[in-house]
C-alpha cells in the first residue's frame, strides 16, 4: 500500500480504521475518499487453496471495497490442481497455496516465476460429528473407525501422513479425498466418523466439531502467496498480496483460525 | 459435398484432444510407468465395475425400456423424463443424491445399516451403483428406440399363435431388438467406464477398492501430469479396443439385415 501508509498512523490503528471503513462501505457508506494506491483497477485473478475459501472470500470483498475500480476473481481448489492449471497457462495474477510444495510445483513448472512469502500457518485437527458422539480424543482412537483423509497428492494429505507418522498410528482410511473440503463434507454428511482437516475448516463449518491433538504440531503447513511473474494485472496483484500481509488481512485470517507466520 | 467440411471439422474437434494425449505422452518412461502396480489395479477395478454395472443395467433397464415403449399408462412422459435425468444431471450431483439416499444417514442407507449392518459408501458396490446411475439411461433410451422401431406385427402374430407375453418377449421381441440392446449395452458400458464425478462423491477414492481409472487420472494430475497422461492413454486404448471389437462382432453383424 505504498509510502503514504508508512508515514501514517501506527499499523494497528490503520487496520482498525480500514476494517471499520470496509464494514461501513459494505453498508453503502462512503469510505472510498482516499484510495490507498493509484492505478489499481481491472480484474485481478486469485487462485487460492480450498482451505482459504472463507477468509479470501472476505478479503476479496474488502479489496473491491478499497479499490472501486477493481474486480476480484477467486478460484478455489486443491493447491496441486491450481498449480497444474497455472503451469498449463491459466492467466493468473496471484497464487496462494496450502504448502510450499505446491508453490514449488509452479516454480518448477517453467511457465512463470514466483516470489513467495509466507502469510499464514494452519494445522490439522480431527473433525468429528457434532458433540463428538464417539468420544474421539486423539489419533490413536481412529483405527477401526470410518475415517476420511486427504489424498497424499494434496497438502492436507501430506500433513496427515506426517501427523500419523509422528503419532505412530497406522490407519487405513475409508477414502482419500481430493481436497480438504471434500474430506470435511464427508463428516458433515455423517458418512465418516472422523476426518483429518485443518483447524480453519472446522471453524468455518457449523456441522462439525474439532478435536485437537498434539501430533499436529509435527504437521504445520506454511501457506505461501506470490504474485506470478506473468501476472496480467501486476499492480492489482501486488496490492492484493499487500492486503493479505497487512494487519487488516492478518486479522481476517486470524478470525478464520489461521496462525501468523512465524 | 457440402457436408464434408463441417464433418471434417467435427472429426478434428473430437480427435485432436486425443492426439494431444499421444503427443504429450512420456514415451521413454512409458514401460516402467505402465508396470507400476497402481495402474493395473485401477484398470482391473474399472473393467470389473463397468461390466458389473452394465449387467445390472441390462437386468432392469431392458424391462424398463419395454414398459416405456409398449405400454400406455398415465404419466408415461414424466417417467421417461425422469429416466433420462441422470444424462443431464452433473454426475457430482448424482453422487450427492446417492449419498443422501444410500449413505449412512440416508433414507435407505440408514435402514440397511440398522437392519443388515451394511454400509454402501466407500465400497466397490458404491462404485457400481454410481456407474449404473449415470449409465443406465443410455441403455434404456437405445433399447426403447429399438423397440419403437421394431415391427409389432411379429409380436401380434406370436400372440395369436398362442404365445404368452413372456414367451413373446423372449422369443420374438428380444431377438428383434438385439442390435439395439447391444448398442445400448456398449454405450452404457462406455459411460460407466468413464464415470468420475458420481464415483468420487459416492464411493470416494481408495486404491484397489474404489479408485477407478478416471479417479486415478484425476489424482495423478495433481502432482504428476505425466502419470495422468499415461493412465489416460491406457484407458483410451482399452476403450477403443473393446468398442471397436464389439462393433465388429455384434453391432454390424446383428443389424446387417
Amino acid at each position: 500500500m505504498g509510502s503514504s501508509r508508512a508515514t501514517g498512523p501506527p499499523a494497528g490503528l490503520v487496520a482498525t480504521a480500514l476494517v471499520v471503513a470496509l464494514a461501513v462501505a459494505g453498508c453503502g457508506g462512503s469510505a472510498d475518499a482516499d484510495p490507498p494506491e493509484e492505478g489499481v483497477g481491472g480484474t485481478v485473478t486469485i487462485f487460492a487453496a480450498a482451505s482459504l475459501t472463507e477468509p479470501f472470500g472476505r478479503l476479496g470483498e474488502d479489496f473491491e471495497a478499497a479499490y472501486p475500480g477493481a474486480t476480484v476473481v477467486l478460484n478455489f481448489a486443491g493447491s496441486a490442481t491450481l498449480a497444474q492449471q497455472i503451469n498449463e497457462g491459466a492467466p493468473v495474477d496471484v497464487f496462494a497455496a496450502a504448502d510450499p510444495t505446491s508453490m514449488q510445483l509452479v516454480a518448477d513448472g517453467g511457465g512463470t516465476g514466483v516470489s513467495p512469502a509466507t502469510f499464514a500457518r494452519n494445522q490439522l485437527v480431527i473433525a468429528v460429528g457434532p458433540g463428538n458422539p464417539l468420544g474421539i480424543a486423539g489419533l490413536a482412537d481412529l483405527p477401526g473407525l470410518t475415517v476420511a483423509l486427504c489424498a497424499e497428492q494434496v497438502p492436507c494429505g501430506r500433513a496427515a501422513q506426517r501427523a500419523l507418522a509422528a503419532a505412530g498410528v497406522a490407519l487405513t482410511p475409508a477414502t482419500l479425498e481430493r481436497d480438504v473440503k471434500a474430506a470435511l463434507a464427508k463428516v458433515e454428511l455423517g458418512e465418516v466418523d472422523a476426518a483429518l482437516v485443518y483447524r480453519t475448516d472446522v471453524r468455518a463449518s457449523e456441522q462439525v466439531d474439532g478435536v485437537e491433538f498434539p501430533e499436529s504440531a509435527e504437521a504445520v503447513n506454511d501457506y505461501p502467496i506470490s504474485v506470478l511473474d506473468d501476472a496480467p494485472n501486476p499492480t492489482a496483484a501486488a496490492a492484493f498480496v499487500e492486503l493479505v500481509l497487512s494487519e487488516a488481512g492478518q486479522a481476517v485470517l486470524a478470525d478464520a483460525g489461521f496462525a501468523r507466520p512465524s | 459435398m457440402v457436408a464434408v467440411v463441417p464433418a471434417l471439422l467435427g472429426l478434428a474437434f473430437l480427435v485432436l484432444p486425443l492426439l494431444g494425449l499421444v503427443i504429450r505422452a512420456p514415451w521413454p518412461t512409458l514401460p516402467e510407468r505402465l508396470a507400476e502396480p497402481g495402474v493395473l489395479t485401477a484398470l482391473r477395478l474399472s473393467l470389473q465395475t463397468a461390466t458389473t454395472a452394465t449387467a445390472a443395467c441390462l437386468l432392469v433397464g431392458v424391462p424398463l425400456a419395454w414398459v416405456l415403449a409398449r405400454t400406455r399408462f398415465p404419466g408415461r412422459q414424466l417417467v421417461r423424463a425422469l429416466v433420462t435425468v441422470p444424462m443431464v444431471l452433473p454426475p457430482v450431483v448424482g453422487g450427492v443424491a446417492l449419498l443422501l439416499v444410500f449413505g449412512r444417514r440416508g433414507v435407505v442407507g440408514s435402514w440397511l445399516d440398522s437392519t443388515f449392518g451394511v454400509t454402501l459408501p466407500f465400497t466397490t458396490t458404491a462404485v457400481v451403483m454410481a456407474q449404473a446411475f449415470v449409465a443406465m439411461p443410455f441403455l434404456v433410451i437405445a433399447v426403447e428406440g429399438a423397440l419403437r422401431g421394431a415391427d409389432t406385427r411379429y409380436e401380434e402374430a406370436a400372440a395369436t399363435l398362442g404365445a404368452g407375453r413372456w414367451t413373446t418377449f423372449r422369443r420374438v421381441t428380444l431377438p428383434l431388438v438385439a442390435p439395439g440392446v447391444a448398442a445400448g449395452a456398449v454405450l452404457c458400458w462406455a459411460r460407466a467406464l468413464g464415470e468420475f464425478g458420481a464415483t468420487i462423491t459416492f464411493a470416494g477414492n481408495f486404491p484397489g477398492r474404489t479408485q477407478t481409472m478416471p479417479v486415478a487420472v484425476y489424482l495423478a494430475l495433481e502432482t504428476e501430469p505425466e502419470a495422468a497422461i499415461v493412465l489416460s492413454l491406457v484407458l483410451l486404448v482399452v476403450s477403443i479396443a473393446i468398442l471397436a471389437s464389439l462393433r465388429d462382432k455384434w453391432l454390424t453383424g446383428g443389424s446387417a439385415a
